[in-house]
């Protein structure tokens, strides 16, 4: 397998650590860390990268806003997007879904969904 | 023609037809024996046929081989049946134990994270800040507090809160209420059932006392869950544990640090003044 470029943004660090500490799990994976969707966008733009994950609410910009933006890049128009959030209603999870996200996960944290979800997306 | 001569004329007519009608009576007389005759020998043959038939089966050498490797094959079938069907049993077991010991992965390596974590630092305000992420994003949590014990006047004080406004919640002596006792004891509170739960500062609906062995300098009180959290999972159960241990020595660490450093700043500034 070929190495996958994976971006996972997350404003607490230990959650960060918590889903980077699972994704390792699988082989080939490089896993770049962003604070906020801000510093997200930064590194989207710097590297190629094959999938993201993201939190929904964090500070300077959301979750969602970055979904948004990435979709309107065409780098990024098929880039497979997980969202992981406290956010548990459906509302919130449509919403998601209608601005590109692939997946939504709810949080606490998930790993064996989170691991099938990404193998899942990746066919890996 | 005369009278006479045409009655010996109808005379002989009826002769002849009686000698043909005599003739087809014999011919039907022997169509009927040669039936008969027919019909025995089929049914001769048809039982011949049967007995040779039902010999060849029962009694060729062949035929007798044949039938006991039948029966060792139908035999075999059935062993290899009961023995996939044994398999099959294992591979279920195997399945299921490999999502168990998966599960059990994934919780050793988050209560990994999660001790690395509160352990990571000795700036107390970080270590709240990290038991804070923890409860959130571990358990489930949506409203909660730590309060911790102030041992000049025996009371638990607010320090930190997720989803709720810190200085609003109580101050709770030692041994009083849900939250005193906890500390009191030293035991988790679960509340019995979440069915119909208001929130009620002073009975949250679980309290974890925050312990260096059996010294409980804190408590963390939960009020409310995530909407998609209905219940605790066993997870939930060693993770009230790891955090009674591991926040406690963190908190209790990082607090000893600020005081010290608290304390050499004030003993270099009198040096400072001393030496100047």
């Amino acid at each position: 397998m070929t190495g996958y470029k994976v971006l996972v943004v997350e404003d607490s660090p230990t959650m960060r650590q918590l889903i980077v500490f699972a994704l390792k799990r699988i082989r080939g994976f490089q896993i770049v860390e962003a604070n906020d969707g801000v510093d997200g966008l930064k590194k989207l733009s710097a590297d190629k990268f094959d999938l993201i994950l993201t939190d929904i609410n964090m500070p300077i910009m959301d979750g969602l806003k970055l979904v948004s933006m990435v979709r309107n890049d065409p780098n990024y128009k098929e880039t497979p997007i997980i969202v992981i959030t406290t956010e548990g209603a459906t509302e919130d999870r449509e919403r998601a879904l209608a601005l590109g996200a692939n997946e939504y996960i709810t949080k606490p944290i998930q790993t064996m969904k989170i691991l099938e979800t990404v193998k899942k997306l990746m066919s890996v | 023609m005369s009278h006479h001569d045409e009655e010996i004329d109808a005379a002989g007519r009826a002769d002849e037809f009686l000698q043909v009608f005599k003739k087809g009576a014999e011919f039907t007389q022997d169509l009927l024996k040669e039936n008969e005759r027919l019909r025995f020998r089929v049914v001769q043959l048809e039982e011949t046929l049967k007995e040779k038939g039902h010999d060849t089966v029962d009694e060729s050498p062949d035929a007798i081989e044949l039938k006991k490797k039948i029966e060792v094959l139908e035999q075999e079938k059935e062993e290899i049946l009961g023995q996939i069907k044994v398999v099959e049993e294992e591979n279920q077991n195997f399945a299921n134990r490999y999502i168990e010991i998966e599960e059990e992965n994934n919780m050793l390596a988050n209560l990994y994270i999660a001790s690395y974590q509160l352990h990571s630092t000795l700036d107390f305000k970080e270590v709240l800040q990290i038991i804070l992420e923890i409860v959130i994003n571990l358990i489930g949590a949506e409203e909660f507090g730590v309060l911790l014990l102030d041992e000049k006047t025996n009371r638990l004080e607010p320090v930190a809160s997720e989803g709720l406004v810190t200085s609003e919640l109580p101050s709770v002596a030692v041994g009083e209420g849900i939250i005193g006792e906890a500390v009191h004891s030293g035991e988790n509170y679960f509340i019995d059932s979440m069915e119909g739960y208001e929130r009620d500062f002073e009975k949250p609906i679980v309290c974890i006392p925050l312990k260096i062995k059996e010294h409980v300098i804190g408590v963390i009180a939960i009020y409310k869950l995530f909407t998609q959290k209905d219940e605790f999972t066993n997870v939930d159960y060693e993770l009230f544990t790891l955090l009674a241990g591991h926040a406690a020595t963190a908190v209790f660490s990082s607090r000893m640090y600020s005081d010290s450093e608290r304390k050499l700043s004030t003993i270099q500034g009198f040096i400072d003044l001393l030496t100047k």
